[in-house]
């Protein structure tokens, strides 16, 4: 079978949900202040610029409401978190540097081994920081940077001044300040024009702390006619106790590169997951999303394509399951700024077990972007009497000339398609696996084999006892 | 004991969907190697028998007992009823988007067979199989019956037969929705596929159907009771007659 045959890449459930001792390095008081994030600047040493920064971010952060709209938001005590805990004194060079429990916690999720086998790179952020970092030499040679935000900051401060910020302005929405009032650690990378990464790189994300709020914070610079595939991977231990988790990416894709970014987010049920994650797109460049959303007690994430220059491309693939307590309030966000733009979101939400999936998504024309196109399509699939699926989908369109598409659907699993393949010898249990997972189809194909094994795994791993 | 090539019996067999009684104690005793076929017009219950002997959860078996091997298999769901060798092709096979035939079909064999087919041996398996059936190899990547044709269907639920190997076949309405070539591969399909171990019944509103694969019983079915049995004579002397000489009969 084939789940055999192919390394574990850590993200199963019953591999994730174990917890280390809390040792740490050093950890902030709780709460969030003009002192904490005073704090986390000079433990980083940073140039007065980023603190400055930070502390200004803080002031937008407080400013803001929190939003009223996608998930309940009204239970995090937001004075009860962590915003920075450094789990070791320095980073490892290579995996023995370090420390045991860390070690062994990545050992468990099957990254060392995935490094060896199918990655150009691998990040590994454990807590606030990354505790790992490697690069394959061919790449280096070839000038590709890949360092944790913290490294790249200290190593390549003018390339960071020049972008960070630019993608996801700061007051964007409460969270982003929140982040960058706060950041740490997150994928600093950076691709010289015409270089292709064609194996992908792999940033994992692990919290093991309760109570924990993780703020990582990527930047990723594609320079003209290069192609990177970058994933993401988070998870942690399931506690009775709520842990944040908001990230902001931002990505520059220059004239005729692609990116592509595959999250695979499979973070406990306790976890808040409130992500920004944007592109900006020039002429003739390609960014694709990949997002796949299994865990998180609440997710409200729209990765987002800004088509700046002409004939720039944007895909958006999301993929949601919400289960027992779960909501997944997931989607994309397309506005296009620039003539020939095209975008393609197909958003595919499962909810079982009371879950609910909701599709969040936007598309936008400006005035003088003439011929754009864009079809959305977001199928819904829901197992049981007391799940739920909701779409929310907007247009803003000022430009007569776009062709804009949208089209929804919501199934449930019916029952001559179970007794059709239970006839044929499946269990209820297996019929049900196999219509979800033929439901997910177009988006998995779109995995790397590994990944793609392991979400299928995942899927029925969560469907499990969803079945009465 | 039971006779050994006593396949399956089907005694005083009561069926409702809703409160609304279909079946009115069906008797009907198939041995190996038979083929039987069971006629009847539109809403006489012939869907309803073959519903119920998979074990659709809206057919309410009321009374009466369905003996396959030697069991009781009403009490079972329809994959314990599949996994012991009984198999149904469906008149309107279900479509399932995203599941490609060969994916379905290693599942489905992996099922019945209770561990795992070597990956190799199955597609060589499945390879024979469709050549056998003269079936394009680019079938197997096609998403299960989604987008098939009349035929396709048909052929479909046929490789399924060949390569789940049951040892009690109904066919239900197989002939539906078939031009007159497509008929004639199917059936010819099936034919190939019949075996003296295996018992067959062909549930079927034309006579059409029974020129290529020849019962040798035939029953007849008229509001939820078998009302006469034969021989292959009886569906000519239908073809000939029609369903409303018979229903006539029956009501004087």
């Amino acid at each position: 079978m084939a789940a055999n045959e192919v390394p574990k890449i850590g993200l199963d459930k019953y591999k994730y949900d174990f917890k280390n001792p809390e040792n740490y390095y050093f950890r902030v008081q709780k709460g969030l202040s003009r002192e904490v994030v005073q704090t986390i600047s000079e433990m980083k040493n940073e140039p007065d610029w980023m603190r400055q920064i930070r502390l200004r971010a803080l002031e937008i952060y407080n400013k803001k409401p929190i939003p009223k709209w996608g998930g309940n938001l009204d239970d995090i005590d937001f004075d009860d978190i962590y915003y920075y805990i450094k789990p070791a004194e320095k980073m490892g060079k290579s995996w023995d540097d370090i420390p045991r429990d860390i070690r062994e916690t990545f050992d468990k999720l099957g990254i060392p081994e995935a490094e060896q086998k199918y990655l150009s790179g691998v990040g590994a952020q454990y807590e606030s920081e990354a505790v790992y970092h490697s690069l394959r030499e061919n790449l280096k040679k070839q000038g590709v940077i890949f360092l944790d935000m913290d490294s790249g900051l200290k190593q390549y401060p003018d390339l960071v001044r020049e972008y960070f910020g630019t993608v996801v302005p700061t007051g964007d929405n409460k969270f982003s300040a929140m982040n960058t009032a706060v950041w740490s650690g997150g994928s600093f990378v950076y691709i010289p024009e015409g270089v292709h990464v064609d194996i992908p790189l792999q940033a994992y994300f692990r919290i093991n702390a309760r109570n924990m709020g993780q703020f990582e914070r990527s930047l990723i610079i594609a320079e003209p006619g290069s192609y990177l595939h970058y994933i993401e991977g988070c998870t942690a231990p399931i506690y009775s106790e709520d842990s944040l988790h908001s990230g902001v990416i931002e990505i520059i894709v220059k004239k005729g590169a692609r990116i592509r970014y595959t999250t695979i987010q499979n973070w406990a049920p306790n976890v808040y997951n409130l992500v920004t994650q944007r592109a900006v797109v020039y002429e003739d460049a390609v960014m694709e999303w990949v997002d796949g959303n299994i865990g998180s007690k609440l997710t409200m994430k729209y990765p987002a394509v800004f088509l700046k220059g002409r004939g720039a491309r944007g895909e958006i693939l999301s993929m949601s399951y919400a289960g027992k307590g779960q909501h997944q309030d997931a989607g994309a966000k397309a506005v296009h700024l620039a003539p020939d733009t095209s975008s393609n979101i197909i958003s595919k939400s499962i909810s079982s077990n009371g879950g609910r999936a909701s599709y969040r998504g936007l598309v936008k024309v400006s005035k003088n972007a003439d011929r754009v196109k864009s079809n959305t399509r977001c199928d819904a699939l829901i197992l049981d009497d007391i799940s739920r699926s909701d779409t929310y989908p907007y247009m803003e369109v000022d430009n007569a000339t776009a062709r804009i598409s949208h089209e929804a659907t919501v199934s449930k699993i019916g029952d001559e398609q179970l007794f059709y393949l239970q006839s044929r010898g499946l269990t209820e249990n297996e019929a049900m696996a196999l219509i979800v997972r033929g439901f997910v189809e177009s988006i998995v194909k779109e995995l790397p084999m590994e990944y793609a094994v392991e979400l299928n795994r995942l899927i029925e791993l969560q469907m499990d006892g969803s079945i009465g | 004991m039971c006779n050994p090539q006593k396949l399956l019996e089907i005694i005083d067999l009561h069926v409702s969907i809703e409160d609304k009684k279909i079946l009115k104690g069906i008797n009907l005793t198939i041995h190996r190697g038979e083929i039987h076929a069971l006629m009847g017009p539109n809403g006489s219950g012939k869907s309803t028998l073959a519903n119920a002997l998979m074990g659709h959860p809206a057919y309410r078996v009321t009374k009466g007992k369905v003996i396959f091997k030697g069991q009781n298999i009403l009490k079972m769901s329809p994959d314990e009823r599949a996994r012991l060798g009984l198999f149904l092709a469906f008149q309107y096979p279900t479509a399932i988007p995203g599941v490609t035939v060969s994916n379905f079909l290693r599942t489905a064999v992996n099922s019945v067979r209770n561990e795992e087919i070597n990956v190799l041996d199955f597609h060589k398996r499945l390879n024979e199989k469709m050549k056998m059936l003269a079936m394009d190899k680019s079938f197997t990547k096609r998403y299960l019956n989604d987008g098939f044709s009349g035929g396709e269907k048909k052929q479909s639920e046929v490789l399924q037969l060949v390569m789940l190997e049951p040892e009690m076949v109904i066919l239900d309405e197989t002939d539906s929705g078939l031009d007159i070539d497509a008929l004639k591969i199917v059936s010819s399909d099936i034919n190939k596929v019949m075996n003296e171990n295996m018992g067959m019944l062909i549930i079927t509103h034309y006579v059409r159907i029974l020129q290529y694969i020849k019962p040798q019983f035939v029953h007849i079915l008229f509001n939820g009771e078998i009302v006469e049995s034969g021989d292959y004579s009886l569906a000519e002397h239908l073809e000939e007659k029609g369903y409303n000489f018979i229903m006539n009969e029956e009501q004087n």
